[in-house]
């Protein structure tokens, strides 16, 4: 959560699973008298409009406030939300839905495809400077860019309604990742007349008119959001938790303590914690992969310094650095070593043969690296010193202090240098660094959301490694049938060149009351919604 | 009280000539809190500068025996080498908290002196000058004083990234202010003894009053107050670090280890928060039974 | 004593205008913005949002509007990163948050310290005393961000007696007082027994025993008064350090105050709101010294202006 800000999307078979909606409460179960579920927000929630918000922790909650075409479930696959199913155009252009007529607005009007596209509009409209407008351009829908840029009226957009319940979209290249793209919270409908009745304060408790499963009754901010559940709601009929409700706790320690005082249903745990929790409450403790890689970003360009522009260097710091002891000693929560970029739970992707990672423990790893840093003229009497920059955070920082001992070993000197998360953003922006820590999380379930970032077109590659082979295989793969293979050898370049120093794949840690159900376990992205989710009597 | 019969001691001994400071130094050591307190400051301060001697671990190793079963292995212990135990990391918490008391004493020493200099020039300037200076350099203070100081630093280090320099900076910023208050007062009183009207008629100039006779009789004043300044110093120190915005590591001080300490008070690792804040307070103890102590022995009348 | 008051009044807005425009300069030369995303926002995007929120304009122009916003409208703008919301209306939630607990806090500290102070003094050298000087020393050092988190371990985890966090109603005020009040009563303690003792010693104290008043009437007519002096003095300081403190109590005990939003739009680099809180503070600062020194000429009618 807070080592990004971005959103993510799932991308994962086309077809529609055809399980239940809302909660499916299994035959012979009791359920609690008390249906109430109350989870976590590190920080205050920035915006209850699906078109400003940019956090996952606003998205969790825009999702029980507003329904988009489609939802998740628990395990990621696609289920109808607003949409019950879609026709694809011939060259997979044009998207056309088929909406249900009995989805309604909390106010009791019906939703029409009217509302979509007046949401699409709304999030590339210039007017509205929504910091999401990307994503329209993202989804390649026809127009956007030009839209966004101002050089198009909004109704210029590939979206139309063709009738109340019929939405047609026009896209410019085949996705085939597109409808999952549809359960990110910025692709929500809105309805227009209540956004232009109360203007910017429209998401306020009181003005709020949403079509989720839930109605907003009060958001105070940084202390907790209350939701409580919509009767309007198409299958009101069938969601059993009847009050939602966030809490705003600034302290992750703090949050487990009140979680552990029975004031939470949810909290993640803090680092090195889990397997304290574990023992004390198997119930309750839980650990599942978590779609983001954790990286050391090194800078191989103009403004880096020369020792990073060798390649044994970067390859020796790549070696020396021990993962197993950041995962097991330091996060201990089920996260996963590190050797290449892609995380390991993506499905379909399996990472290529790598020497240094499957033939070697870790002291033939400082041997090698040693030699490495003898062979590009380094050693105790030329000592190299680099900079390695975090953002604020207390495991960031822990790892970073693991790490530059680690470098130590083999004659690096780290200095490290903590800068809040805007700052450290903005330096790595200006390739005003050395080393840098950084977090990607996919934006849907395919390899090509990490791989990707490593082209020296993609406009995050900070470190500005650029290599023509590297474009050229992930170019291919946008064409090839199966780009398995390729994927396999970008990685396998990745591994040669380590312009990146991989340190783990996430996972997520978390306490969940026992009596709890209904959440994802198997949805790298852990998408939830309060509708499946239901209190068992103990 | 006390102070009466010392008064009287003094006064039976006064034809031996003794010179005010004696006094205030026989006044001082008889008073039992005062001379506690300087104990501990020693204490304190021979733990920061020796205290590494008898570290067994650098306070930047890791000891990877105990890492990962901190809460099981990382307690204090003479065998392991970790007298205080370690830190999450299984950093040496004993080398740890030296380190951490050096950078805690330095920046109240640091914001205490440049409180003396900036405060001690500004006051005695305003107070000696007098007339529209005083005026408007007392009306600049007013000003300052009024500046949500605390408010300021945060923004200072949030933005620029903190740094032990932007630290005493920031320190220094909201220290000086009170004591050129405190010395412009003094210096109103001192203006108009003789010896300063001498030296004014003889054509000594102004800063040379200001630095040869006016400063040094407000000595008692001043090293009272910073006395009682370095304290406060450190407990915004310890504030700042506890934002997150205090030295950068490996380096640390007593208020981060506090923090640090504080925040996983519940997971079975009191000596992380005991230690630290053991010399945290014997610290601060020390700073305000000495800064009480020396009030009394410098100023008897005053209180 | 008016024309002082006004005199003090004059130097507020000079006092104001410093710190906006200190403030204006130290956000915008600091690196990022308001809109730095982790995913470079496309340069259309961005020119959009700037001309949005006015950043597109120079900086003179911008600290300009801003203050002509204020003075014609007391409208410190909308926030940039709470959208919903305008900076007046952040305000308007979280300071009476942050004044209902300062001020139950001050209270609390002004009268347990004063009574522990004088009972001290009263009693000097019994046990009353000492354990008065002893607990008050000990508070006076204790951090609050070390009082918070143990506060929530016993009574919200082990005898589960008070909410560990959040603002509802008065049960949800205790933790925060405690926490916010317990350095200042210790404070206030020490600085009332020791002007006490002083004032018990002095002349018109002696005469006024001499006359035979009962000793209860003594304390409370004539030394209290006399006594509070110092105490009134250190009023000032520590309500700025109160407001300060609630940074910490926010963030523990997630009260949703404005110590808490102004960290947060430091971080976030939300200026509007941080320009907004920072006036309040600072306006409230400038405030409260006032009514110290007010309250100290009433006090002491020596003192002139």
């Amino acid at each position: 959560m807070q080592m990004t800000r971005m959103l993510a999307t799932t991308a994962m078979a086309l077809g529609l699973a055809a399980t239940a909606q809302a909660a499916t409460v299994p035959a012979g179960t009791t359920l609690a008298d008390d249906q109430t579920y109350t989870f976590w927000l590190l920080d205050a929630i920035k915006s209850m409009d699906p078109q400003i918000n940019t956090d996952v922790e606003g998205s969790d909650v825009l999702r029980n406030l507003f329904e988009g075409l489609y939802n998740e479930d628990g395990n990621g696959e696609l289920v109808p939300g607003v949409a019950l199913d879609h026709t694809v155009s011939d060259g997979g252009l044009t998207y056309t839905f088929n909406l249900r007529d009995d989805a309604q607005w909390s106010d009791g009007t019906p939703v029409t495809a009217n509302d979509f596209v007046y949401g699409w509009q709304r999030l590339a409209d210039p007017a509205n400077a929504s910091e999401y407008a990307w994503y329209m351009e993202l989804m390649q829908v026809a127009n956007a860019p030009q839209v966004v840029a101002g050089e198009m009226p909004v109704d210029q957009l590939g979206i139309r309604a063709v009738d109340d319940t019929t939405l047609e979209v026009t896209i410019t290249t085949p996705l085939p990742y597109f409808p999952q793209m549809l359960v990110h919270a910025s692709t929500f409908p809105v309805k227009q007349s209540v956004v232009e009745e109360f203007g910017d304060n429209w998401t306020q408790a009181g003005n709020l008119v949403g079509n989720g499963a839930y109605t907003l009754v009060e958001h105070q901010l940084g202390e907790r959001v209350m939701m409580e559940k919509n009767d309007t709601y198409w299958d009101a009929e069938n969601t059993v938790i009847a009050q939602l409700t966030a809490l705003t706790i600034n302290d992750s320690n703090q949050a487990l303590t009140r979680y552990l005082a029975g004031e939470l249903d949810r909290v993640d745990i803090p680092a090195g914690q889990y397997p304290r929790l574990a023992e004390e409450y198997p119930d309750q403790a839980k650990s599942t992969p978590y779609n983001c890689s954790y990286i050391y970003m090194l800078n191989v360009g103009e403004k880096g310094p020369e020792a990073l522009k060798d390649v044994r260097v970067r390859q020796a710091m790549a070696y020396a650095v021990d993962r197993d002891i950041i995962v097991d000693r330091i996060l201990q929560g089920g996260q996963r070593p590190a050797y290449n970029w892609t995380h390991w739970a993506i499905s379909d992707f399996e990472r290529p043969a790598l020497p240094w990672a499957d033939e070697m423990d870790q002291a033939q790893r400082i041997e090698a690296a040693t030699a490495l840093m003898t062979e590009a003229g380094y050693g105790p009497d030329n000592p190299l010193d680099l900079r390695l920059q975090y953002n604020t955070s207390d495991d960031h920082e822990k790892i970073a202090i693991a790490a530059s001992q680690m470098l130590k070993a083999i004659g690096i000197n780290i200095t490290l240098d903590n800068y809040e998360w805007t700052i450290h953003t903005d330096r790595l922006q200006n390739q005003d660094f050395d080393m840098a820590r950084y977090a990607w999380c996919g934006d849907y379930n395919e390899a090509s959301t990490y791989l990707d970032l490593m082209t020296s077109y993609s406009g995050h590659n900070n470190g500005e490694w650029f290599n023509d082979e590297y474009d050229q295989v992930m170019a291919d793969s946008k064409q090839a049938e199966d780009p398995q293979p390729l994927y396999q050898q970008a990685e396998g370049i990745l591994a040669a060149e380590m312009p990146i120093i991989p340190i783990y794949h996430y996972a997520n840690v978390d306490m969940i009351s026992a009596d709890i159900q209904g959440l994802p376990d198997n949805n790298v992205n852990n998408t939830w919604y309060g509708k499946d989710l239901y209190r068992v009597a103990q | 009280m006390v102070a009466t019969t010392e008064n009287n001691v003094a006064t039976a001994q006064v034809t031996k000539g003794r010179s005010p400071w004696a006094d205030a130094r026989r006044r001082f050591f008889r008073n039992k809190a005062a001379v506690f307190g300087l104990l501990l400051l020693v204490i304190v301060t021979l733990f920061a500068l020796f205290g590494g001697f008898l570290a067994q671990w650098s306070n930047e190793e890791l000891d990877y025996n105990v890492m990962g079963q901190v809460a099981e292995l990382g307690g204090p212990s003479i065998a392991s080498g970790h007298y205080f135990g370690t830190d999450d990391l299984g950093r040496d918490l004993f080398a740890r908290t030296v380190q951490g008391t050096q950078i805690s004493l330095a920046v109240g020493v640091v914001g205490a002196l440049i409180a003396i200099v900036v405060g001690t020039l500004y006051g005695a300037t305003a107070g000696y000058v007098g007339g529209r200076v005083d005026g408007i350099m007392m009306r600049l203070v007013d000003i300052l004083m009024a500046i949500p100081y605390m408010f300021v630093l945060i923004l200072l280090l949030v933005m620029y990234g903190r740094s032990i320099t932007m630290l005493f900076v920031g320190v220094g910023l909201i220290s000086w202010m009170d004591m050129s208050r405190i010395v412009r007062g003094q210096t109103l009183s001192l203006k108009g003894r003789e010896y300063v009207e001498a030296a004014r008629a003889t054509g000594v100039s102004a800063p040379v009053i200001i630095l040869r006779h006016i400063v040094p009789n407000l000595a008692g004043v001043i090293i009272v107050y910073a006395t009682l300044l370095v304290p406060l110093m450190i407990l915004t120190e310890s504030f700042i670090s506890f934002l997150g915005l205090g030295v950068q590591e490996p380096l640390t001080s007593l208020g981060a280890l506090i923090a640090e300490g504080a925040g996983t008070i519940s997971y079975g690792t009191v000596w992380q928060l005991a230690f630290p804040l053991l010399f945290f307070v014997l610290t601060l103890f020390g700073f305000f039974f000495v800064g009480d102590g020396l009030r009394d022995a410098l100023d008897p009348k005053d209180r | 004593m008016f024309t002082y008051s006004l005199k003090r009044l004059a130097i507020a807005i000079p006092t104001l205008l410093v710190l906006i425009v200190v403030s204006f300069m130290l956000m915008h030369a600091a690196p990022g913005g308001p809109f730095t995303s982790e995913r470079e926002i496309p340069p259309d995007v961005l020119a959009n949002l700037n001309a949005k929120y006015g950043l597109d304009q120079p900086l003179w122009r911008q600290i300009l509007s801003y203050v002509w916003g204020i003075v014609t409208q007391f409208d410190f703008g909308p926030s940039f990163v709470y959208k919903d919301r305008t900076v007046n209306q952040i305000i308007a939630q979280g300071f009476p948050i942050t004044l209902t607990y300062g001020l139950i806090s001050f209270a609390l500290a002004v009268i347990v310290g004063v009574s522990l102070g004088v009972a001290a003094a009263v009693r000097h050298n019994t046990w009353l005393d000492y354990i008065a000087v002893g607990t008050s020393i000990g508070a006076q050092v204790l951090p609050n961000f070390v009082m918070a988190p143990i506060l929530v371990l016993v009574f919200t985890l082990w005898l589960g007696w008070l909410p560990g966090g959040g603002w509802q109603g008065p049960e949800y005020w205790i933790m925060p007082v405690i926490a916010l009040s317990t350095s200042f009563m210790a404070s206030i303690a020490r600085i009332t027994r020791s002007s006490m003792l002083e004032v018990l010693t002095s002349n018109h104290i002696r005469t006024a025993r001499a006359k035979g008043l009962p000793e209860r009437r003594v304390i409370l007519r004539h030394a209290l008064k006399p006594a509070m002096l110092p105490v009134i003095s250190y009023l000032g300081p520590a309500f700025v350090a109160m407001i300060t403190g609630s940074v910490v109590v926010d963030i523990y005990f997630s009260t949703g105050g404005i110590g808490k939003a102004f960290v947060d739009s430091a971080l976030n680099r939300d200026y509007a709101v941080m320009m907004g809180v920072t006036i309040l503070v600072g306006a409230l600062t400038i405030f409260f010294n006032l009514v110290v020194d007010i309250l100290y000429g009433w006090i002491d009618p020596k003192i002139r202006y």
